[in-house]
C-alpha cells in the first residue's frame, strides 16, 4: 500500500477529526486527503507550538486532534507540550516525519533528527516507530495510549518508512 | 485605564454571551479569577503565548458557543503567527482581546515592543484579520465590547498589576470544569 494512504487510513480509523499541520515534504500527499475528507477540519499553522495550543483547545472542545509535523518542530513546541499538555493532562497525537535519521541527505536535519527520540523520552512522550504494514494500527494504538495516559504520544515516520513502498 | 477594569468589562460580556473564556497566564488570569471565577474560564498556567491559539481551537470545535480569548501584548508578540491563522480561519464565534500595557507585567514590567513602536492592531490587520478595533479608553472599549463579537479588539491600558491572590485551583480542576462547560449548549439568547 502507498505509505501516505496508510498514514491517512490510520488517522481516519482512529477518528481524528481535527488536524493542524506544518508541512514536511514526506507528508505532502497526506494533506490533500485530509482536505478532501468532510469529517476532518484541517488548519495549517505557522509554527508547531501554535499547533499544540490549537489542538489543546480542540481537545477541550471535544475533538480528536492530531498534529502533522516534521521532527524539527518538536523543538519549537517543547514548552507548550510540557506546560500545557503535560501539566493539564491533555492528549495529543503527533504524526511526526522523522528526518535526520538513516537515509537523510540534508546535513541540517541531523542535529534535531538524532536528538528526537531522547527529547521525546525526556518529555515523557511515548512513541511508536511503525512500518507501512503496521502504521494504521500504530496510530490507533498511539491515540489509545494518549487517552489512557492523558498526554501527547508520537508516531515517528522515519525516512525508511517512506522508501519501503 | 487599568487592566483590571478591562477584564471587568470582559467578564460582563462573557456573562451576557455565556462565553467560554480563555485567559493569558500570570496576573491577567489572577485578576480574572479574583473578579469572577467561572467554570467557563480556562486559566492558563504555563505555555506563554498560546491563549489566542487555545481560544481558536475551542472556537472551531465548539461553534455553537461564543469564545473569548484574553491575551497580552508580550504574549501576542511571542506567537504572532497565531494572528495569521486566526485570519484564514475567521470563526464567527471568536473574539480575541489583546490587552496592551506595553510591558511584561508578570515579570517586572520590562518594556515590550509595543512600548517601542509596534502597533498590534495594524499587525492584526496586516495578518489578514478583517475586523480589528483599537481602543484607548474604558468608555471606548466598553462601547466596542457591546457591539463586537468576533475579530480582534486591542485595548490599551496602563502597566501595573492589581493586588490579587494566586489561583489555588489545580490544573486538573480547571480543565475538568472547562470541558464540562464546552460540552453544554449555550444559554445565550
Amino acid at each position: 500500500m502507498d505509505a501516505s494512504v496508510a498514514v491517512f487510513n490510520g488517522i481516519k480509523m482512529t477518528g481524528v477529526d481535527f488536524v493542524v499541520s506544518v508541512p514536511c515534504i514526506n507528508l505532502k500527499e497526506i494533506f490533500p486527503m485530509i482536505d478532501d475528507d468532510p469529517t476532518m477540519i484541517h488548519i495549517p499553522v505557522t509554527r508547531e507550538e501554535e499547533g499544540v495550543g490549537i489542538c489543546a483547545g480542540a481537545y477541550m472542545g471535544g475533538r480528536i486532534p492530531a498534529m502533522l509535523m516534521q521532527n524539527s518542530g518538536l523543538g519549537n513546541s517543547i514548552n507548550a507540550l510540557a506546560s500545557l499538555n503535560n501539566l493539564f493532562h491533555i492528549p495529543l497525537l503527533l504524526i511526526m516525519s522523522h528526518r535526520g535519521c538513516e537515509g537523510e541527505t540534508i546535513c541540517a536535519q541531523y542535529p534535531m533528527g538524532q536528538m528526537t527520540p531522547s527529547l521525546l523520552d525526556t518529555l515523557d512522550i511515548p512513541y511508536v516507530v511503525p512500518t507501512i504494514d503496521t502504521v494504521e494500527d500504530a496510530i490507533h494504538y498511539a491515540w489509545r495510549i494518549a487517552i489512557e495516559k492523558k498526554r501527547p504520544v508520537a508516531v515517528l515516520l522515519e525516512i525508511g518508512f517512506w522508501e519501503a513502498e | 485605564m487599568k487592566r483590571f477594569n478591562a477584564i471587568k468589562a470582559i467578564v460582563q460580556k462573557a456573562e451576557d454571551k455565556d462565553s467560554l473564556l480563555i485567559c493569558n497566564i500570570g496576573y491577567p488570569s489572577r485578576e480574572l479569577h479574583d473578579l469572577k471565577d467561572r467554570s467557563a474560564n480556562f486559566y492558563m498556567l504555563g505555555s506563554m503565548g498560546l491563549s489566542s491559539s487555545i481560544g481558536l481551537g475551542v472556537a472551531l470545535s465548539v461553534p455553537d458557543r461564543h469564545v473569548i480569548a484574553i491575551d497580552g501584548d508580550g504574549s501576542v508578540l511571542m506567537n504572532m503567527g497565531s494572528l495569521a491563522t486566526i485570519a484564514h480561519q475567521h470563526p464567527e464565534n471568536y473574539l480575541l482581546i489583546i490587552i496592551d500595557n506595553g510591558a511584561y507585567g508578570s515579570t517586572g514590567d520590562q518594556l515590550t515592543a509595543t512600548a517601542l513602536g509596534t502597533d498590534l492592531a495594524i499587525v492584526a490587520k496586516g495578518a489578514g484579520i478583517d475586523e480589528v478595533h483599537n481602543t484607548f479608553s474604558e468608555e471606548e472599549f466598553r462601547e466596542k465590547l457591546k457591539n463586537v463579537d468576533r475579530g480582534v479588539i486591542v485595548v490599551h491600558v496602563d502597566a501595573g498589576n492589581s493586588k490579587v491572590p494566586v489561583i489555588h485551583l489545580t490544573p486538573e480542576k480547571i480543565i475538568e470544569r472547562f470541558m464540562s462547560e464546552c460540552a453544554r449548549p449555550s444559554m445565550s439568547s
